[in-house]
């Protein structure tokens, strides 16, 4: 009986299994057709036609309008949308798949600023000198070095992100300039019965972005400025980890932040049990008009707190930058694309319409604009002593090199000094993969 | 019944001699080879299309370099012939400078930690499994009043995608989550150290108890009654009933459900990736061969081919020790019967 059930459920299997395999082929064919006219690619060179933006899903919709103008204005070189899903990590390997296919209708696509080095090192991205340089004389610098990789452009800026410190304006008065400043704040917060200070501690891609903050305002870094040496093995570096590690042994950041992405700690200060939260510009809406907040008119905007020397606090660096395929056959439009996605016109819009911050300096100092989005003297303060996240192919490796040591750090199962060193034997061995 | 007489009308439509069995035996025989390879020819070509090429594949990329970076150009450049490089990444720990020599932070660091917290999840969740899965199988196989109702809502946590159960215990485990809420604790369960590896377990047992419990149930109930009742009037009490009645008939049922949690288990995803994402060495095998696929295939295929092994091996002694099990059962149940 056993084994004639077994028997049957073999057979069941191997039918599921061949079917699902049909199915995989069909794709597979799909995609060989494509990578068959991707050939001509380099024939066709600079031609102008229709071509197709990929980026992720478009929460805000602000992308389609945006296309629709375009093709309003261009009807023989028309854009279509090609809509990923919300994930990341989907979108990463879904770019990584059509490259290797030479999927020639990936013309244009969106990449987060820490994919651009893995996909030009792969030879996918086409570089953005000669016939197809940018100019970039108005952009925010740091968002131009975000997309830079052994000295070449691979993809131009499309929007950005900086990291603010939301503070209690009802508790204090002036917020702090400076990381010692805001420790010593902390008994502030102790004499009204709430945490003091939080970010993003969680082991997720958020704790790589506040660690390399925190390394990057003492005068740290992660990485030499080629790319090929780790750098976590000075005295900066020990600081800036340093300064964190202490304010959990302190009790000034609660311990529960191991646990916290953006949300968790966007709650806590909404809920007003946070007298400092580091964040990105997108909570300032939100813990503005929030139904559950608590702090609607009791919150404001700073800069992150430096390391003393006067100097703002170096955030990290978020936003997305488009690159053109090197697979396309309409690379011309592509690039005229490109530059219709960074135009003032595009990026005030996607500003009012989608929150989203802008690449080009200007824009932070319209009156109008800072009206409705009073944090921008301060974003654009953020993204000007912005350091974007390590330049390299080897990004992955090394973004779990930093987020496993930092978070064994600051749950208090290594010391800042164990840490930093495994983190630096990591990372170095993480660059230099296949050599 | 009716499929049998079907048959019987076709042959005698068919204008067959009724009286030459053993000459039509014969010519079927005879045919039925041939016949045999062609029919299966479709599918042992699509299986060797859909399961033998993948495999061989993965394991000839297993023995190949992953791409490095020319240094020159920045350029990624095809790796070559690795040998076995690749397998000592992970078995050894060896990141190209001896044994060992994968600093913490890196995955090959991770091989056996992975291995370790993933037997640690099987045996402890399928444990688990198996008693409530037994207990409520238990309970549903009784005659009782709402008995379709209690079947139709156990099976609930089952019915759910495991990334949405996941999402729930992963705000359920929140700081400021209900756990803490009605345990009055402040464990920080997506922490570092046991709570994360607790609450894993927890919220796979949640979910998978139910599967566990229908497979049981599917074996209490082809147990005839007439075992119980008999026993009952040689005086057995009822934990003498289970013990020497249920139990051992409903084995075979059991040891199917526990090899198809086991194996479910040891290639768990969803679950942990997105409950913790890793936090406090909870990253099982199959998180570590996604995450090692973003940094380089080769060693991926390398590290997919090792976890096919460890599950083969599982299953291969699992199948053998449910063997044995099917035999030896079946000698005291004549005795009893007898």
């Amino acid at each position: 009986m056993f084994g004639k059930s077994m028997l049957s459920r073999k057979v069941t299997f191997a039918a599921a299994a061949a079917a699902t395999g049909v199915l995989v082929l069909s794709a597979c064919g799909g995609g060989g057709d494509d990578g068959g006219s991707a050939t001509d690619a380099a024939a066709a060179g600079a031609a102008t036609g229709p071509i197709t933006y990929v980026q992720g899903k478009d929460n805000s919709n602000i992308v389609q309008p945006a296309i629709d103008k375009w093709n309003a204005a261009h009807p023989d070189e028309k854009v279509t949308l090609k809509e990923q899903t919300d994930q990341a990590d989907q979108q990463h390997d879904d770019l990584v798949q059509n490259f290797q296919a030479k999927n020639a209708d990936y013309d244009v696509v969106s990449v987060d600023n820490i994919w651009t080095s893995e996909f030009a090192a792969k030879g996918w991205l086409q570089p953005l000198t000669g016939d197809y340089a940018l100019d970039t004389s108005t952009l925010l610098p740091a968002t131009v070095t975000a997309e830079t990789y052994n000295k070449t452009l691979f993809a131009g800026p499309t929007s950005s992100d900086g990291g603010l410190l939301y503070y209690r304006k009802d508790l204090v008065p002036t917020p702090p300039k400076s990381w010692d400043e805001l420790m010593s704040m902390c008994d502030i917060a102790t004499q009204n019965g709430i945490d003091c200070y939080a970010g993003q501690y969680a082991q997720y891609e958020g704790l790589t972005v506040n660690v390399a903050e925190a390394i990057n305002t003492f005068g740290g870094s992660i990485l030499s400025e080629d790319g090929k040496t780790a750098t976590l093995d000075t005295p900066e570096a020990k600081k800036g980890l340093d300064a964190l590690v202490k304010g959990f042994a302190d009790g000034d950041i609660p311990k529960q932040a191991t646990t916290y992405q953006e949300e968790q700690g966007r709650q806590s200060f909404e809920d007003g049990k946070l007298l400092f939260l580091r964040n990105w510009p997108y909570v300032y809406s939100l813990a503005k008009t929030d139904g559950s907040s608590t702090v609607k008119d009791t919150f404001g905007v700073a800069v992150l707190p430096g390391d003393g020397d006067g100097k703002p606090g170096a955030s990290s660096l978020g936003g997305h930058a488009a690159g053109i395929s090197v697979y396309s056959d309409h690379k011309k439009t592509a690039l005229e694309f490109i530059k219709f996605l960074q135009s003032e016109e595009i990026q005030n819009d996607w500003l009012t319409q989608g929150s989203a911050a802008p690449v080009i300096a200007s824009l932070y100092d319209d009156p109008a604009l800072v009206e409705q989005f009073p944090y921008l003297p301060e974003l654009k303060t953020s993204i000007e002593n912005a350091v974007p996240r390590p330049v390299t192919p080897f990004y992955p490796a090394v973004t779990k090199a930093i987020q496993d040591n930092a978070f064994s750090a600051l749950s208090g199962s290594k010391t800042t000094d164990a840490a930093l060193t495994d983190m630096q034997a990591a990372v170095q061995n993480a660059i230099s993969g296949g050599q | 019944m009716s499929t049998t007489s079907g048959v019987v009308t076709g042959e005698f439509a068919q204008g067959k001699p009724p009286l030459d069995p053993g000459a039509k035996r014969k010519s079927l025989h005879d045919g039925s080879g041939r016949r045999a390879a062609v029919l299966i020819a479709p599918t042992i070509v699509l299986l060797a299309i859909v399961i033998l090429y993948p495999v061989v594949t993965a394991v000839s990329q297993s023995f190949t370099k992953d791409a490095g970076l020319d240094p020159a150009t920045g350029l990624f450049v095809e790796g070559g012939f690795a040998g076995v490089a690749n397998y000592k990444l992970w078995l050894l720990q060896d990141c190209g400078s001896g044994a060992f020599s994968c600093p913490p932070g890196t995955l090959g660091s991770q091989f056996w930690t992975s291995t370790g917290v993933t037997f640690l999840f099987t045996v402890v969740a399928v444990s688990l499994e198996t008693l409530l899965g037994l207990v409520f199988a238990l309970v549903m196989n009784r005659n009782f009043k709402g008995r379709g109702i209690l079947r139709a809502s156990v099976l609930v946590p089952w019915a759910i995608p495991t990334a949405v159960t996941a999402k729930l215990w992963y705000f359920i485990f929140a700081y400021d989550g209900i756990a803490n809420k009605v345990l009055g604790t402040n464990i920080l369960w997506t922490g570092d150290g046991w709570p994360p590896k607790a609450a894993i377990i927890i919220a796979d047992t949640w979910k998978t108890a139910p599967f566990m419990a229908l497979l049981i149930l599917a074996g209490l109930q082809v147990i005839d009654g007439g075992v119980y009742e008999a026993s009952k009037m040689d005086g057995a009490s009822a934990w003498q009933r289970f013990r020497f009645i249920t139990l051992p008939l409903v084995r075979p049922a059991l040891m199917v459900a526990v090899l198809f949690r086991t194996l479910d288990t040891l290639r768990m995803y969803d679950l942990p990736k997105i409950l913790t994402g890793g936090a406090g060495d909870t990253s099982t095998l199959s998180m570590l061969v996604v995450d090692q696929v973003r940094s380089g295939f080769n060693a991926a295929s390398a590290l997919s081919t090792l976890t096919f092994l460890i599950v083969f091996a599982v299953a291969f002694i699992f199948i053998k020790f449910l063997g044995a099990n099917v035999t030896e059962q079946r000698a005291p149940k004549t005795k009893k019967a007898g």
